[in-house]
């Protein structure tokens, strides 16, 4: 039988699949149904400054390779966030799955203003969504792009945090993700998170407009797997940071394969359009039987494999 | 992805009410519902009201169901779905139990379960005689109707759950399907309860992403999505 057990920052999960940030992590009892469907961690969906209720529908849609949508960050506000926060903690301790708070913000300011109020939730981690790309420039796109910036935030989040561990949500479309990685690294970054949504349009050719109401959105699902492997890739051989690797992992195969490119814990989203609430733990069971089939015990065996 | 439909039939229900019918078929059932979009305007949830052809039943409330409903004949509509859990037929007796616009689904599991040969009553409510919806079409398949008003101006006078309080003594259904506003579900559901009967409601929410991702429609119970669990409730 194979060890799926996977520490991260000194964290140990029972397996390395991660709900990511923005999928069914709206409320403490959410978190715990996938919890309790089999994850190894649980994120829960960012959340800012002040309410937002996002954009008006249509905000995703299958497009035949994966899903787009354009939520724009719905969430409550940090203040309410908080106790939510804390209450999704206390159902998950139980259970031995690990909470990861995920924020965003308009500045490096903000930033640290919500780190600070969701820190009291105590979560193990805290995610810093520095990439989301519906919402234009207001919040964190150009945070994403810019090193210098991403840096910023990092610090400001960082002192803010009271000693939880800090993990960076990084952008696939930028020119050097590597270079960004180093710069939140040099911040007091202890993890990245890679990757976000890959910005996109989806057209009706018979309405002749695009369908998201905010005209783009963000590809995710299989569409960006092979985008995501190579940011893992790049970033596991080319800096030290761990880094939970997200993007287009809908089977336990491709679990495997973003453990291959060096992730040392793996997000899951778009799996769960496909497969339900319960796809998380489909996966484990999936990775789990095919590390069986090709002999391997453990996976620090897998890890990094194809950088070899 | 969407499917296009063109509307081939409109029907006026009353002042602010259409049944739609499409071009085209569905494969979905009663309970289950889809998510229109109208380019330029947005996207609602609407339950399916029948499946061949495709129908909905829209009542303008909002600025997309204002435009839905300025459709014409020929007009096109773009569906995703069917999305979620319908009702399950179940025993030989079914009590549809109906509260002003939540008769759309339950005329087309009508349909169904006749279809099925179960024998079907309905306890029909609104709040007036203008906002009963669909009475002569369940008439027509053959479902027998009791109809209760708030103000009296059809049937008896006061809440349908008061007709069905009677009808649950009197004809001992083997299944209650209901849909309607939710007090009425909640008394529906403790009315069931209280006489063993088994009851499957369909409960309204906030619908975004329809697929269990974004977490908007989790309502009734922590942890419960509208979207994937429902909207139809089994128990
Ligand atoms: C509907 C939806 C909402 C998302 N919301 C967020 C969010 O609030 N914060 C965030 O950091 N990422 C968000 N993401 C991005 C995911 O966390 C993930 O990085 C991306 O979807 C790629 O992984 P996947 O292919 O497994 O979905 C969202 C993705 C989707 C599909």
């Amino acid at each position: 039988m194979p060890d799926l057990t996977c520490s991260l920052l000194g964290l140990t999960l029972h397996n390395p699949i991660v709900l990511a940030s923005g999928i069914l992590g709206t409320s403490a009892a959410l978190l715990e149904r996938v919890a309790q469907a089999g994850a190894g961690a649980v994120t829960a969906k960012s959340c800012g400054p002040a309410p937002r209720t996002g954009h008006p529908n249509p905000i995703t849609i299958e497009w035949g390779h994966g899903l787009i949508n354009a939520v724009g960050l719905t969430n409550p506000g940090a203040p309410v966030e908080a106790p939510l926060l804390a209450e999704a903690r206390a159902l998950l301790q139980p259970l031995g799955v690990p909470l990861i708070a995920s924020i965003f913000g308009g500045t490096p300011r903000e930033y640290g203003e919500v780190a600070r109020t969701i820190a009291t939730a105590r979560p193990a981690l805290i995610e810093v969504n520095i990439s989301c790309p519906n919402v234009a420039d207001e919040f964190g796109t150009p945070f994403a792009a810019d090193a210098v910036a991403a840096a910023e935030v990092t610090a400001a989040v960082v002192a803010n945090a009271g000693g939880i561990p800090v993990s960076v949500k990084l952008a696939p479309n930028v020119p050097d993700i590597v270079r960004i990685a180093r710069a939140v690294g040099a911040a007091s970054a202890s993890a990245l998170t890679a990757i976000n949504t890959m910005p996109g349009m989806v057209i009706d050719p018979y309405a002749g407009r695009p369908v998201l109401s905010n005209r783009s959105g963000g590809l995710s699902g299989p569409a960006i797997k092979p985008i995501a492997l190579r940011c893992v890739a790049q970033l596991a051989a080319e800096q030290d940071l761990p880094v939970i690797g997200t993007g287009g992992v809908l089977t336990g195969i491709d679990a495997a394969e973003m453990l291959m490119a060096g992730a040392t814990a793996v997000g899951v989203g778009t799996a769960v359009w496909y497969r339900g609430p319960e796809a998380l733990g489909q996966i484990v069971a999936e990775l789990d039987e095919f590390m069986a089939a090709e002999g391997y015990t453990s996976l620090a065996e897998l890890r990094g494999l194809a950088l070899r | 992805m969407h499917r296009i439909y063109a509307l081939r039939e409109v029907r006026e229900e009353n002042a602010r009410t259409r049944t739609l019918v499409c071009d085209g078929p569905l494969e979905a059932r009663p309970g289950q519902f889809v998510m229109v979009w109208l380019p330029g305007v947005g996207e609602k949830p609407f339950s399916v009201a029948g499946d061949d052809p495709m129908a909905l039943m829209v009542v303008g409330v909002g600025p997309v169901t204002h435009a839905i409903n300025a459709l014409k004949v020929g007009d096109r509509l773009w569906v995703r779905g069917p999305l979620g859990q319908g009702y399950e037929l179940e025993g030989e007796r079914l009590m549809l139990v109906a509260g002003g616009y939540g008769v759309a689904p339950l005329r087309f599991l009508a349909e169904q379960a006749l279809r099925r040969g179960m024998c079907v009553e309905a306890c029909v409510g609104a709040r007036s005689a203008a906002d009963l919806l669909l009475c002569s079409d369940l008439a027509a398949l053959g479902v027998r109707l009791c109809l209760a008003t708030e103000d009296g101006s059809a049937g008896e006078r006061g809440l349908v759950t008061a007709l069905l309080t009677g009808r649950l003594a009197a004809w001992k259904p083997d299944l209650v399907c209901a849909c309607g506003p939710v007090p009425m579900l909640e008394a529906v559901e403790r009315l069931c309860a209280q006489q063993g009967v088994a009851c499957q409601l369909s409960w309204e929410a906030e619908m975004r992403c329809g697929q269990g991702v974004c977490g908007s429609c989790e309502c009734r119970r922590p942890g419960w999505l509208a979207c994937v669990d429902g909207p139809v409730t089994v128990g």
